[in-house]
């Protein structure tokens, strides 16, 4: 029955936390410049690309694949690590201890409710991806845009899972921003966020491969712009669902054990 | 309702001496001390009672709640709440408790309380109706008005805390852990809070747990108390007979008509106060009697009452006692 009534609890939890996220208008517009990033390595690569291509991206690909970056960015963010991190060290955990709802539940649900949000900053992106001439480097199969969904769910997912994790280190730690920003460091490199794995030395490109930084963002992109068979594609949908059952099991281990060692510090 | 047997809770606490030197040397070599916050406390609480929890800075009372309300785990002994483990933090056992401290908020900073109140709503699944009733009962003795609708960090203090004590009350929790619930308000706030917390538990029933440092709110709403001192029990029973026992004597408030000398009082009991036309005595509770009819013959007397001891003044008696019984045993040991 918990489940029940926590799930009965989500649609409100949404809205709540949707009227938290617009309680600062300057805010947000500083935080929609933050994940600006791939605009900026579009003109980067963009202006590379214009000599000669890179590898099998000319200039079109370029722009493709890094809007599709942005728009995969909006939808899969989470600070779910630093907001634990800070509620730990100064002990307001404590209050969402009380509530008869899972934290964790909780926390993702805050991330979630700032979707639309960020839909809204995606939607143009996209539409200006669909009418230039980059629109013509997306997927056009059904298959391979259901894919997306679930790599989108799964990319998401994956990075609250690590985030999670990542913040239940501040339990034994006192803090672990520093290790978030480690992970958020591999990230940039591996992730494909500023770089298309693809162009990665063969060396390097297995160790993207095997690292779970890559099905974070990369593989909904190159699911978007239809770098992958079918079965290519599957297989990488896959190994990104693998990832999130490992980083989910982690983060509840972590979560677990450390809560026995919260001081509840404060008040 | 509660029950707390052989309750210990020890932490682990880094200590560094200040200056870049050990700042340096705590990179490679920390030193940590073992704090016993909580060190063998036991007592039992029945439902419906209202019960002081009273220590001085730094006794384990805050520690004490924080097991209760499924916070921390302790390091040792048994406690019950509800039936439950607090520490498995399980549904109904939420669904029971509330903690409300004075220094901590769980109303949403940037929204109005009215937002944090549908919220609680929704995670606690109250069911419409009661919810309305209980909010429409809650603005009634708290007299919330148009606060609710105003973002919480433009609320003042006492606004807020009225507030925090609507939001914690929403799902009607049959235990209430009260922390400081008054600190920081002044004085016509904290008697509306005092008030509050008598009424809810006379309406609902609910077992009321309350640490404050103001005696007053002590004195108001606790029948019983319980007091720690260096996270030992050092006291358990009713606050009336704690008084009888540490500060026997009574206090006999004189209000003159005129200026008397302080040699005229000296012969009726100890002056512990005389600023002319009034003046404080302390007597014995077997020299009460004869100390008041004198009193009234022999002084030009326009009003007198008698008190007990001020709380305050019992409390320091008392943790002074306890601290010394307690360097007692360590000396001996």
């Amino acid at each position: 029955m918990r489940g029940f009534a926590s799930a009965r609890a989500i649609p409100t939890l949404v809205r709540v936390g949707f009227a938290d996220a617009v309680a600062y208008r300057a805010e947000l517009l500083v935080w929609v410049l933050s994940t600006s990033m791939p605009l900026i390595m579009l003109a980067l690569w963009t202006a590379v690309a214009a000599e000669a291509p890179v590898g099998r991206f000319g200039e079109a690909d370029f722009v493709a694949y890094f809007l599709a970056t942005f728009v995969v960015r909006q939808l899969n963010s989470s600070w779910v690590a630093w907001e634990m991190n800070f509620e730990i060290r100064t002990g307001a955990l404590s209050m969402r201890l009380l509530r008869p709802v899972h934290p964790l539940l909780a926390y993702g649900v805050d991330s979630l409710a700032t979707l639309p949000l960020r839909g809204l900053v995606a939607l143009p992106v996209a539409g200006i991806l669909l009418a230039t001439a980059a629109g013509d480097r997306l997927a056009t199969d059904g298959a391979s845009w259901a894919l997306w969904i679930v790599a989108v769910a799964g990319g998401w997912l994956l990075s609250f899972f690590a985030g999670a994790a990542i913040g239940s280190v501040a339990f034994w730690t006192g803090t672990s921003n520093k290790l978030m920003e480690a992970w958020l460091a591999l990230f940039f490199v591996f992730s494909g966020y500023t770089i298309p794995v693809e162009l990665f030395p063969p060396a390097l490109a297995r160790v993207a491969d095997a690292l779970p930084f890559r099905y974070q963002i990369g593989l909904q992109v190159e699911l978007m712009t239809g770098a992958h068979d079918p079965r290519t594609a599957l297989g990488l949908v896959a190994v990104q669902w693998l990832w999130v059952g490992v980083l989910g099991l982690v983060a509840a281990v972590l979560w677990r054990r450390g809560l026995v060692r919260f001081g509840a510090f404060g008040g | 309702m509660i029950s707390v047997r052989e309750l210990r809770k020890h932490f682990r606490v880094h200590r560094r001496a200040p200056g870049l030197v050990a700042a340096a040397r705590s990179l490679f070599r920390r030193r940590f001390d073992e704090i016993r916050a909580v060190d063998g406390v036991s007592f039992e609480i029945a439902p419906g009672e209202r019960v002081g929890f009273l220590g001085p800075n730094g006794a384990g009372k805050t520690t004490t709640l924080k097991v209760l309300s499924g916070l921390l785990h302790p390091t040792s002994g048994e406690v019950r709440v509800a039936r439950c483990e607090p520490r498995r933090r399980e549904r109904e056992f939420l669904r029971t408790i509330m903690l409300v401290t004075g220094q901590k908020q769980q109303l949403l900073w940037d929204l109005p309380p009215a937002e944090t109140f549908e919220l609680n709503r929704a995670i606690y699944d109250v069911p419409a109706a009661e919810y309305r009733a209980t909010l429409r009962e809650l603005d009634d003795l708290l007299e919330l008005g148009a606060l609710v609708e105003r973002p919480t960090r433009q609320l003042s203090l006492g606004e807020r805390m009225k507030c925090e004590l609507a939001a914690a009350l929403i799902h009607r929790p049959r235990i209430l852990f009260l922390d400081e619930p008054t600190i920081g308000l002044d004085v016509s706030m904290q008697a509306a809070i005092r008030g509050f917390i008598q009424s809810y538990n006379e309406r609902s029933g609910a077992t009321i747990l309350l640490t404050s440092h103001y005696m007053d709110d002590v004195a108001a709403l606790c029948p019983r108390v319980v007091v720690i001192d260096l996270g030992r029990l050092s006291y358990d029973g009713r606050l009336d007979e704690l008084v009888r026992r540490i500060r026997p004597e009574k206090r006999v408030v004189l209000h003159l008509a005129r200026e008397v000398d302080a040699s005229e009082l000296v012969s009726l009991g100890r002056v512990v106060a005389h600023d002319g036309h009034q003046a404080v005595l302390q007597v014995a509770q077997d020299a009460l009697n004869r100390t008041v009819g004198r009193a009234l013959a022999e002084l030009p007397v326009r009003d007198l009452t008698v008190e007990s001891a001020p709380l305050e003044e019992v409390m320091s008696e008392l943790f002074a006692r306890s601290r010394a019984a307690a360097g007692a045993v360590e000396a001996g040991a």
